[in-house]
């Protein structure tokens, strides 16, 4: 029997990470590290206790968003490095709304989430209009861009949202998502009310590409640009509202941490990180909303149980990050995977 | 009798589908063997298994008389089998002789040494008179030097049975006589050759035999100087197949699609369309005939809004759309078969079904307020798959899947549902066989039978003559005369497109 695409595509993932945990195992044992206490560390880390889970959910936030930022470009057929940068502008921007104004709640937090989505798609729209307009690759302009955010958001802090301090002033209780309710049932972890927010994005992007006319034409000019112009449909305005709406879901990821975990923003030597991991979720998730859904959690739950290995296992940090770099190596080589699924549900029939 | 290649009783199943079932093939030494079938009868699948692609789960091969059993091409070419794929497996940026060579380098003590392999790369080529230089860039000649290149890989590997993969289909009429010249010369020097096709007149022209497969079928062993196209033609489709399209006369009314002095540049900023009048009636069939390159792709991505024009007008149903974008110039009433399906006319990783609303998913009842509505979407398609008999497991099939011929009869199916008052059909029938090319010939008089206008690209002389009610001959960018299908011949249709104008014809030819 072979075995259908879709089992194929849960499955590669599976054995992505599996093969990374495998491989991290014997890194483990040949550093002379016991893998077995490092992981039980790492699980305890994770979801050993209700505060620990509350911590994976309020990582998993951004990671969804940042997933899905990434996500919805690749499906278009653009392959957006930029959730970096869109990321930043949509923190500064929320943090901007946060401390400007003093507005009841009800008007002010989705004014600030709303200023994140608009600063994040107006980042996006720079190389999207570059590339529907002069062909300019969107890679190499949202890498630079990435950098270009880093410092003009360092400098508003400094300038700007404080008076040469290295960040800016918390915002106000009107304009925070944070939550006494969801803090209190997790054991006083950060977790906020953005994993609503996440959820509703995850479930807008699958309606929109899946459902509409919209989500129809992007998918056609992902795949095809010249069918697409044939059939009517205007592929210059498909590539930059691909890369908008892109940039409202990073601009959003960056709106949680400025209104959830973090409630401030500082002045950052290099990047949060959370764009680029986006990449990831997103190639692990296969580019599906929940796909990325699933595994922003399982890097929310890598990334907050590994706090815990130094402290309980005495495993550095350093070999937390190299199995999620396994990971993220194994699902880029899914094809190899592929493969060898192929290869084993042939021999199967014989 | 001296066989070189026998392929006996050959089974190849995928998965349940069976692609070959007891097929036989026997090749002589120095003949040439076609290999006839429709798209999709097993051809391909059949050589690969003799190329060692594929494993058989039944039948017997034997080369030179001796039972072989082939794993991997390694093993045909050490056997002496070359292929010649339809695709050319070249290296854009390397040399030919760079090209020729790989895989199979001559060094000298660690080094390639290249120019011992020009030198016999020269050789080899004089002998078989390819008159190829060894040390051309790949990206600077043309497809079909690139074609003799693959030739010159098979035999510098030393191969004595060559197998060549539908050839013509990317070759000028020029390169095509070239191409018979070599085949004869590879005879010459004991080559055997099989020449995979489902073009009937080159089989007439070159083959000795020809074995015929239908459906996965072996249907049996010909010697060409004993049949005839029209033969051939049942033998592979299961029918009797018309040539000749029937149709009645036509009765044109009003004109729908007016072309006055229209000018459009080519991509390079040339003048493709220098002046262009034209006008296609209702209830006729208007062919183009022209040489490749003469402004046919220009004038139609003109006409249906791809590309910018300088000046002119273009009406249909008399309101101007020149330069209007794409979706305005359909929704005045235009369906377009287009030149190349797979840039054009279809979007591959989509589904047969999302491939029929390609133009419309944005009207009722395909979607309501933005939101698609996949039933009555993959209800639409059920219903085209069934009428212009596009054969696919299913609606949900990526368009990708299908063969070239049912992907063509997609397209169609999905255009002339439309129901547009102009159809432009530019080589609809490119890279298909008699069976499809029947299928095809008579929608386009159907159409025209129900009073809409259909404007016939072809490069195909054979086509134009067959199909059209009036002909235009276009010749850099200019029609330089219409002509009438019934009163003119081959020949002169073949002067005109060469460029000599003649009488100002076609005034009697109004029908």
């Amino acid at each position: 029997m072979q075995m259908s695409s879709r089992m194929k595509n849960i499955l590669t993932p599976i054995i992505a990470v599996f093969l990374g945990i495998l491989v991290g195992t014997i890194i483990m044992v040949a550093s002379g590290y016991n893998a077995i206490t490092a992981y039980q560390a790492l699980w305890n880390g994770a979801f050993g206790d209700i505060y620990f889970i509350g911590e994976v959910i309020r990582q998993t936030i951004p990671y969804i968003l940042a997933g899905l930022a990434v996500a919805f470009a690749f499906k278009t057929g653009l392959f957006n490095i930029g959730v970096e940068g869109q990321l930043l502008m949509g923190w500064m921007a929320a943090v901007w709304v946060g401390v400007s104004f003093d507005l009841p709640k009800i008007i002010h937090l989705p004014l600030a989430v709303l200023a994140a989505g608009v600063a994040g798609a107006l980042w996006a729209f720079i190389p999207g209009y570059l590339k529907a307009r002069f062909r300019v690759h969107e890679v190499i302009v949202t890498i630079m861009l990435n950098h270009t955010a880093l410092y003009i958001t360092n400098q508003v802090i400094r300038s700007v949202l404080s008076d040469g301090k290295e960040r800016t002033d918390m915002i106000a209780d009107s304009s925070s998502l944070r939550s006494v309710f969801l803090e209190s049932i997790t054991d006083y972890s950060r977790m906020h009310w953005g994993i609503t927010i996440a959820i509703i994005c995850a479930i807008i992007m699958w309606f929109i590409l899946e459902k509409t006319t919209t989500g129809f034409e992007l998918r056609a000019v992902g795949f095809n640009e010249h069918a697409s112009q044939y059939a009517g449909m205007n592929v210059k305005r498909n590539i930059i509202l691909s890369m908008v709406i892109s940039g409202i879901f990073a601009g959003l990821a960056g709106a949680m941490e400025g209104l959830g975990t973090f409630g401030y923003m500082a002045v950052k030597g290099g990047f949060t990180g959370v764009g680029f991991d986006g990449i990831a979720v997103a190639l692990l998730g296969g580019n599906t909303a929940i796909g990325v859904v699933l595994a922003a959690l399982l890097f929310g739950g890598l990334k907050v149980g590994a706090l815990n290995m130094p402290l309980e296992a005495g495993v550095p940090n350093e070999l937390v990050d190299i199995i999620i770099a396994l990971i993220i190596i194994f699902v880029a080589s899914s094809y190899i995977i592929r493969w060898f699924i192929d290869r084993v549900s042939k021999k199967g029939v014989k | 009798m001296e066989y070189v290649i026998e392929m006996l009783n050959i089974r190849k199943e995928f998965s349940g589908f069976v692609a070959n079932d007891n097929i036989t093939l026997q090749l002589k030494k120095g003949e040439i063997h076609a290999l006839l079938g429709e798209n999709g009868a097993g051809k391909s699948t059949l050589m690969n298994v003799l190329f060692g692609l594929y494993q058989p789960e039944k039948g017997e091969i034997k080369v030179k008389g001796e039972t072989v059993k082939i794993t991997d091409p390694n093993v045909a070419n050490d056997l002496g089998i070359g292929m010649v794929h339809q695709h050319f497996m070249l290296v854009d940026t390397f040399t030919v002789t760079e090209n020729i060579i790989l895989g199979k380098e001559t060094t000298k003590g660690g080094v390639i040494d290249i120019k011992t392999a020009e030198d016999e790369v020269r050789k080899i080529s004089e002998r078989y008179g390819l008159a190829v230089d060894p040390q051309a860039k790949i990206s600077n000649i043309s497809v079909g030097m690139q074609q003799r290149v693959e030739i010159l890989k098979t035999l510098y590997r030393g191969a004595d049975i060559l197998i060549f993969d539908e050839p013509t289909a990317v070759l000028t009429p020029q390169e095509i006589k070239e191409l018979i010249q070599i085949f004869k010369t590879l005879i010459k020097e004991g080559k055997s050759i099989i020449l995979i096709t489902h073009k009937l007149k080159e089989i007439m022209e070159v083959c000795d035999r020809v074995t015929v497969i239908r459906k996965g079928k072996g249907i049996g062993t010909v010697n060409v100087n004993e049949t005839n196209p029209t033969d051939l033609a049942s033998l592979m489709v299961g029918r009797d197949v018309e040539f000749k399209t029937e149709k009645t006369d036509a009765t044109p009314g009003v004109d729908v699609l007016e072309i006055e002095d229209l000018k459009v540049k080519d991509s390079r900023g040339v003048q493709a369309i220098k002046g262009l009048n034209l006008s296609v009636r209702a209830g006729e069939i208007l062919g183009i005939a022209g040489v490749d390159g003469n402004g046919q792709t220009e004038l139609i991505e003109a006409i249906t809004g791809l590309r910018k024009a300088e000046s002119g007008t273009v009406k249909i149903n008399g309101k101007n759309v020149l330069n209007l974008p794409p979706r305005k110039v359909t929704e005045s009433g235009l369906g377009h078969i287009p030149q190349d399906r797979h840039k054009h006319g279809l979007v591959l990783n989509y589904t047969i079904g999302e491939n029929m609303v390609l133009q419309t998913y944005y009207q009722k009842p395909f979607s309501k307020s933005g939101v698609m509505n996949f039933k009555k979407i993959y209800d639409k398609a059920r219903n085209l798959i069934s009428e212009f008999d596009v054969r696919t497991p299913s609606e949900y099939t990526l368009a990708r899947a299908l063969s070239g011929g049912n992907q063509q009869k997609a397209i169609i199916g999905r255009e002339i549902d439309r129901n547009p008052d102009i159809l432009i059909a530019a080589q609809p029938t490119r890279g298909l066989d008699v069976g499809a090319i029947e299928f095809i010939h008579k929608r386009l008089i159907e159409q025209r039978d129900h009073g809409k206008a259909v404007l016939l690209v072809s490069f195909e002389l054979d086509e134009i003559m067959n199909v059209s009610d009036r002909i235009a001959v276009i010749y850099e960018g200019e029609i330089v005369a219409i002509v009438d299908p019934k009163k003119t011949t081959e020949q002169e249709l073949g002067l005109l497109m060469a460029g000599s104008k003649k009488k100002e014809a076609g005034e009697d030819a109004n029908v």
